[in-house]
């Protein structure tokens, strides 16, 4: 493919100079051959401020080619901020197509969620991470942690798991709840909610993860063993809701609360924006829904 | 042809695209390993550097990466000054030295312990070994398991190095030390990250 005569000329394919991706793909093939370990990478200045997803953005710029067809997610929404943004950034300076539908992706791109349709071999999933490392609020130094990941010396983790039973009665780690990587690494899985956990448990898709800020790349190949960390007494659980989505009547997803008014109205909808239009489209109604019916674009073609 | 022309030419026709198609193909044999990715000729490099070889090393090395060729790569000026052309990779000392490694010959190569392994703290210091084999099905089969592989995956690589199974064993046993091969035919690549399990068949 020639680059067309259009305003990213400009740019590399994929804003990223060719130099910086060798890099970054090194480093991802590192992290894919060493699961959980968190390999150093020089990340760069990226035209939006760390924090909103400068690692995933780089680790996508690496990866993505003009085949793909990308998917950006913030919090499970498709129409956030966050996830507009990188879209609209991605058409731009790779003009590849991008869409809304999960199952179309080739690359998903994610802030804290996985999706609730399961993923395929084919998908690469891009996880946003702002603080890679599992043990950092247990031990501020980096010199330390890496000591413990080197001598693979979790107790303290696990002090601290316990320390919310101590507390609270149960494990009362709702998000970024860590998890151990074929037995041997430590990871922080981003702050996704523990509830998709359990998802990323040899998942058929590859999954990366990027942190700008704190300069770490890592990885979790197709078909990897991740479990989340608890007790014998006190067995991992993922969070559950009484009542199912106010739009689609989903159950067994994991909802968002919505404040409605100032009087204490609210509602819970799917925190997968996609996964809900698709349960609307074939007819499932929770008792909030609106009488029109949706007609949204999904897929934009590159150009 | 001389030498000057045969180190220059023969790279990528289009450095961006093509780089990032070697570049997905490695990504996806690394993250399955066993599994054959098919990639087509991108690279005429001087013999006995093949076309896959070449195209790996064009896509990851660059003058970051201290590259270690194998005696009969070594021997050859003209590979040498086509690598230092297309990717301005520096030749490492030792083998120790070298972030990536070229294998022309594998059956006849040093022992993989020889290699840098990295540290127990920065295990991606290691070195990534890209061995030229003539296929993928004719030598010993390899019964893989590990992180990538749902149940099970065969690959029978030729010409392997000497004891492979019981070096590999050894660099399994280093974990998360070791080193991690991409296997390189002529059309398609296999990798063997250090995850990967050999299980010994029964006969």
């Amino acid at each position: 493919m020639t680059a067309q005569p259009t305003d990213i000329a400009t740019y590399n394919f994929a804003y990223l100079d060719e130099q910086t991706k060798r890099m970054i793909r090194r480093a991802i093939l590192k992290g894919i051959a060493i699961p959980g370990y968190q390999v150093p990478f020089a990340s760069r200045e990226m035209p939006m401020p760390y924090g909103w997803g400068t690692g995933g953005v780089q680790v996508t710029a690496s990866i993505i080619g003009p085949d793909d067809v990308l998917k950006v997610i913030d919090q499970g929404a498709d129409d956030t901020t966050n996830a507009v943004s990188i879209r609209a950034f991605f058409k731009k300076v790779a003009n590849v197509a991008v869409t809304t539908e999960t199952a179309k992706a080739t690359i998903i791109q994610t802030r804290h969620r996985i999706p609730e349709h399961p993923l395929s071999a084919g998908q690469v999933l891009v996880y946003q991470v702002p603080i890679p490392e599992p043990l950092r609020f247990l031990e501020p130094r980096e010199t330390e942690t890496r000591k413990m990941h080197a001598l693979e010396e979790y107790g303290l983790i696990h002090v601290k798991l316990y320390e919310d039973i101590a507390k609270h009665g149960r494990i009362a780690t709702t998000y970024a709840y860590p998890v151990k990587v074929e037995g041997r690494y430590v990871m922080d899985p981003s702050p996704t909610p523990k509830f998709d956990n359990p998802k990323m448990h040899r998942s058929p898709a590859l999954q990366l993860f990027g942190a700008g800020r704190e300069k770490r790349i890592y990885a979790l190949p197709p078909f990897t063993d991740v479990v989340s960390l608890d007790f014998e007494d006190h067995p991992f659980e993922v969070q559950t809701f009484d009542q199912p989505c106010a739009l689609c009547a989903a159950e067994n997803v994991y909802l968002d609360e919505v404040i409605l008014d100032d009087h204490g109205g609210h509602m819970f909808v799917c925190s997968d924006t996609d996964h809900c239009e698709k349960r609307r489209e074939q007819g499932h109604r929770g008792h909030l829904a609106p009488e029109i019916p949706l007609a949204l674009e999904k897929t934009e073609p590159a150009q | 042809m001389d030498i000057v022309t045969q180190a220059i030419e023969g790279g990528f026709a289009d450095p961006v695209f093509d780089a990032q198609t070697v570049f997905r193909a490695v990504m996806d044999a690394m993250a399955r390993p066993g599994k054959l990715q098919p990639l087509p000729v991108f690279t005429r490099p001087p013999t006995p550097l093949s076309a896959t070889a070449g195209a790996i090393a064009l896509a990851l090395c660059d003058n970051d990466t201290p590259l270690w060729l194998d005696p009969a790569l070594q021997a050859s000026a003209t590979v040498k000054s086509w690598l230092g052309f297309h990717t301005g990779a520096p030749l490492a000392n030792t083998p120790a030295d070298a972030h990536f490694a070229l294998i022309a010959t594998p059956a006849e190569m040093m022992a993989l312990d020889g290699f840098s392994q990295g540290t127990q703290d920065y295990p991606d210091r290691s070195t990534t070994l890209i061995l030229e084999v003539s296929d993928l099905v004719s030598g010993a089969p390899l019964l893989l398991e590990g992180p990538g592989i749902e149940k099970t995956a065969t690959i029978a690589p030729a010409q392997m190095p000497r004891h492979f199974v019981e070096q590999w064993k050894q660099n399994n046993q280093r974990f998360p030390r070791g080193v991690d091969i991409i296997l390189a035919t002529s059309e398609a690549i296999a990798c063997l990250p250090r995850t990967t399990r050999i299980k010994t068949m029964e006969a």
